[in-house]
């Protein structure tokens, strides 16, 4: 075995640290309340179909879990010719 | 009135049934009376591990389902007289536990016995929530390792809140024993430190035991491993739990480290 690879080898137990202490932040404060997404998107598909027709498949709702704040990302494909809904 | 306690981890595999024959065996090698209850309903492994696998006749379900008495299926130790095993059914499924059944169970059982160990089965369904239900007391084994951490932070919420203690309002007593510790590993940085584990938990250390063939070698042999080999590292490691459990305050040394520390008392942040 390389001795030099063997001492310049990053570590890998900081990463599994930190990984762990933001997901079970969230995991705890969330206990309970897990498909918040499904229903965040079922609502803002409602509310955008009041407005427009759009298809079900191409609203994509995504939470990114991070150590202090959490992103929502909604993204939506609004065709051309996206009637008015009446 | 014997103590009830707990053996868990979420997580398969972690060494629930391998601690909590160990644990049994050296609380009864002290003289204290000891029974050790297999929870795993349809996948029994204790009575292997405890070397007792050809003289069981009646199990858990047979005494729930009023098949059989209670004294015709607890098993005694050959070697320890004060250690005895309630196997578990290896033909029926988990779905023969009923809460009513474990409850007349464990009162018989706390009558009779110091210590009521109850080796959980993996998961947090029906067998591992019936195993905790009416513990006084809960061992939480977890691995250094991101999976098991993970898993055992899942059960210590369990722990207060889906068993008798906590729908009182009382306080659950919880321990955590970090198993199979590679102290090579360790040095390396390759696996999670105990200090980041107790952080990360937050809850007091019973114990570190040391992945060694030892361990092996006693299930081979069909011993707890306190008795196979009573000076080895990882039987060193449970005689000194079982002290713990037993309310004593005794310095903890991480395995291939000098350092060591006296059992930290940790808050588990509020949920
Ligand atoms: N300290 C150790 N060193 C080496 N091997 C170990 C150690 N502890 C447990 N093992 C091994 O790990 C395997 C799993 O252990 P054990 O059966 O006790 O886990 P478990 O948590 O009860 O598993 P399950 O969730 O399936 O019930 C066994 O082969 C056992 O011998
Ligand atoms: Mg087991």
């Amino acid at each position: 075995m390389n001795l030099f690879g063997f001492f310049s080898r990053s570590q890998s137990a900081p990463a599994a640290r930190e990984r762990l202490q933001v997901l079970l932040a969230h995991e705890r404060a969330s206990a309970g309340d897990s498909d918040l997404v499904t229903k965040l998107r079922d609502e803002i598909l409602k509310a955008i179909s009041k407005h427009m027709q759009i298809d079900d498949e191409k609203v994509k709702v995504t939470m990114e879990r991070g150590a202090q704040v959490s992103t929502l990302a909604v993204d939506i494909e609004i065709p051309f010719d996206a009637k008015k809904a009446a | 009135m014997g103590k009830v306690v707990v053996v868990t981890s979420g997580k398969g595999g972690v060494g629930k049934t391998t601690s909590s024959a160990a644990l049994g065996a050296a609380l009864a090698q002290n003289g204290d009376k000891v029974v050790v209850v297999d929870f795993d309903v349809g996948l029994r492994n204790l009575d292997l591990v405890m070397g007792a696998e050809r003289r069981v006749v009646y199990d858990l379900v047979n005494v729930i389902q009023g098949e059989a008495k209670l004294s015709q299926a607890l098993i005694r130790d050959k070697r320890v007289e004060t250690l005895y095993l309630l196997p578990a059914s290896q033909t029926r499924d988990k779905d023969n536990l009923t809460p009513e059944g474990v409850e007349k169970v464990i009162a018989a059982l706390q009558n009779a016995f110091d210590w009521v160990i109850c080796d959980s089965p993996a998961g947090i369904e029906r067998g591992a929530t019936l195993a905790m239900r009416h513990a006084d007391i809960a061992i939480v084994v977890t691995n250094p390792e991101v999976s098991s951490v993970r898993d055992s932070d899942r059960i210590i919420g369990l722990l207060d809140s889906k068993t008798l203690k906590a729908e009182n309002g009382e306080r659950m007593e919880k321990h955590l024993l970090l198993t199979r510790y590679d102290p090579l590993r360790a040095e390396r940085g390759d696996m999670l430190k105990v200090d980041d584990v107790l952080e990360i938990l937050s809850i007091p250390l019973m114990g570190i035991i040391p992945e060694s063939a030892d361990v092996l070698r006693a299930s081979n042999v069909g011993s707890p491993v306190t008795l196979a080999d009573n000076r080895s590292a990882p039987a060193l490691a449970y005689f000194d739990a079982a002290r713990r459990l037993k309310g004593e305050t005794l310095p903890i040394t991480i395995p291939g480290e000098k350092r060591s520390f006296l059992g930290k008392i940790f808050g588990r942040k509020a949920a």
